[in-house]
């Protein structure tokens, strides 16, 4: 294991009660404080490795390394941003985004002071005692990164963050991401269909065959963000080739 | 309710009904239909009866204790049998039939067991409502939203927090339909228990105004009943309207 991976995949297999094999043999190391995106054709297991790396799931084979140790489920170091947004319908946006301190035993006062922090940079303040069902998909992803960031985790699971999230309000809700994981040192592990969405947030792109998922690509994106606001990068001749380059790669599954 | 377009209140309707049997009870075609006024009247002296307040009492005690019962057990094994699949598969059947069962016909070998006596009216009750409990308490946390079990899970969520502030919650809507049912089960069930005993409670007061053949006391305490089996399932079914939205957020 390298110095700076943070998350190291050993042959990892899975295979469903069903019989399906969803992964197989996959072998990564995921380097420390960087972005790194699961991308592939659906049904490769992008989600389900994902699920395996937060302790969802159990492998049927291989391990997780997580800072030099083997996980044998969920632990704080790793905080989960669902699909679905997983909030209790029935707690406020407050009580949502502190709720992962509450069942550590944070007291009241101290967590909501925390979470009241995280609300206000995720741009959601004034919505601190609404309830989910009043706010839009976008919003509500919001909360559920919120409620990610509050756990102080070193790595941050995104499970198609964005996809439950309209066209226009998911641009927007990707460049505030980006500020707001800029400087924070966390480890994401993103898992996305969309192509263009993976190049233009990854610093590393981590490509799944069809299934039985494994490795069979990676792609460093290193498209230089500084100092550029977010149309340049989506007009930029390194983003556009590592958009054609994927394409032509994942093209192969779709025949 | 609506006719010709206009809106009628549902007391209208009540009013309605009332009208027609204090008719009926006028024209005297029937000695078991007393007129509507008279059964009022006969229900003031009723109420005011020391008889009648210690029958309230038994069936208020008995209902009360049986029904807290059936609850507890209920949602306890509901969700044992959601969560775990052994228990699930022998309890399952068992649920099932006793759920459809028609349990006044265990009530003679409930005397038997635990006697002539309260203790058999809570048994009674206990039996009436405690099936549909579990099996929507189990339907409700079965199909709890799985992604926040792993949302809690993720978060490091222990047994009891999954279950106290996540799976319950979660199952709400089913749970309180489950008590709603099991309430107005639990309703018929401490009746029954009574009227099969027949020597305490109400059991013993339809007994003895039947008997006497007291129509007009009868038909009081009949009312009494229904209106309290009516009040307390419409109370839980507002609770359960406000937990409604969040059946379709899930």
């Amino acid at each position: 294991m390298s110095v700076d991976s943070v998350v190291t995949l050993k042959n990892i297999g899975k295979i469903y009660d069903t019989g399906v094999e969803a992964l197989k043999g996959v072998n990564f190391d995921f380097p420390v404080g960087k972005l790194s995106t699961l991308l592939g054709p659906s049904g490769c297991g992008k989600t389900t490795l994902l699920k395996i790396i937060g302790g969802l799931i159990d492998a049927t084979s291989g391990e997780v390394w997580v800072n030099g140790k083997p996980i044998t489920g969920p632990g704080p170091d790793r905080a989960f941003v669902f699909q679905d947004f997983a909030l209790l319908p029935w707690a406020t946006i407050l009580r949502n985004v502190s709720f992962g301190l509450e069942l550590r035993g944070v007291p009241k006062e101290e967590r909501f002071e925390i979470a009241r922090k995280y609300i206000r940079e995720v741009g959601l303040e004034g919505f601190e005692s609404n309830f989910p069902h009043q706010l839009s998909g976008g919003m509500r992803q919001r909360v559920g990164l919120a409620r990610a960031l509050t756990v102080d985790a070193d790595i941050i699971l995104m499970d198609e963050p964005f996809s439950s999230v309209d066209e226009q309000t998911r641009r927007k809700f990707q460049e505030d991401m980006l500020d707001l994981l800029q400087n924070r040192h966390k480890t994401v592990i993103f898992v996305t269909h969309s192509i263009e969405e993976a190049a233009y947030m990854s610093d590393l792109i981590v490509l799944l065959s069809a299934r039985p998922g494994a490795v069979s690509q990676v792609i460093r994106p290193g498209i230089d963000r500084s100092g550029k606001c977010a149309d340049d990068i989506r007009r930029d001749k390194k983003y556009l080739d590592v958009v054609d380059t994927i394409w032509r790669e994942l093209k192969v599954y779709l025949c | 309710m609506e006719i010709f377009g206009k809106k009628i209140p549902f007391s209208v309707s009540l009013l309605f009904w009332c009208v027609l049997w204090e008719l009926v009870g006028w024209m005297g075609l029937s000695s078991i239909f007393p007129p509507i006024s008279k059964i009022v009247v006969a229900a003031m002296t009723v109420f005011t009866t020391e008889k009648f307040i210690k029958a309230m009492e038994i069936s208020l005690r008995t209902f009360a204790l049986g029904m807290s019962l059936a609850l507890v057990v209920g949602i306890a094994l509901g969700t044992l049998m959601a969560r775990i699949k052994i228990v699930r598969e022998i309890l399952g059947m068992w649920v099932n039939i006793f759920v459809s069962a028609p349990i006044s016909a265990l009530v003679p070998i409930l005397m038997g067991i635990l006697g002539i006596g309260e203790a058999t009216v809570v048994a009674t009750v206990f039996l009436f409502a405690v099936f549909i409990i579990i099996l929507d308490t189990q339907v409700g946390i079965s199909m709890a939203d799985r992604s926040l079990v792993e949302m809690g899970k993720s978060l490091g969520a222990s047994r009891y927090q999954m279950f106290t502030k996540i799976l319950v919650l979660s199952a709400l809507p089913e749970i309180l339909a489950g008590i709603r049912l099991g309430v107005i089960r639990g309703v018929k069930g401490v009746v029954i228990g009574q009227l099969l005993i027949s020597i305490i409670g109400i059991g013993e007061l339809f007994e003895f105004y039947s008997m006497h053949f007291l129509m007009e006391e009868f038909w009081s305490l009949v009312i009494v009943v229904f209106t309290f089996a009516f009040v307390l399932s419409e109370s839980i079914a507002f609770f359960e309207r406000r937990v409604e939205y969040y059946a379709g957020n899930r």
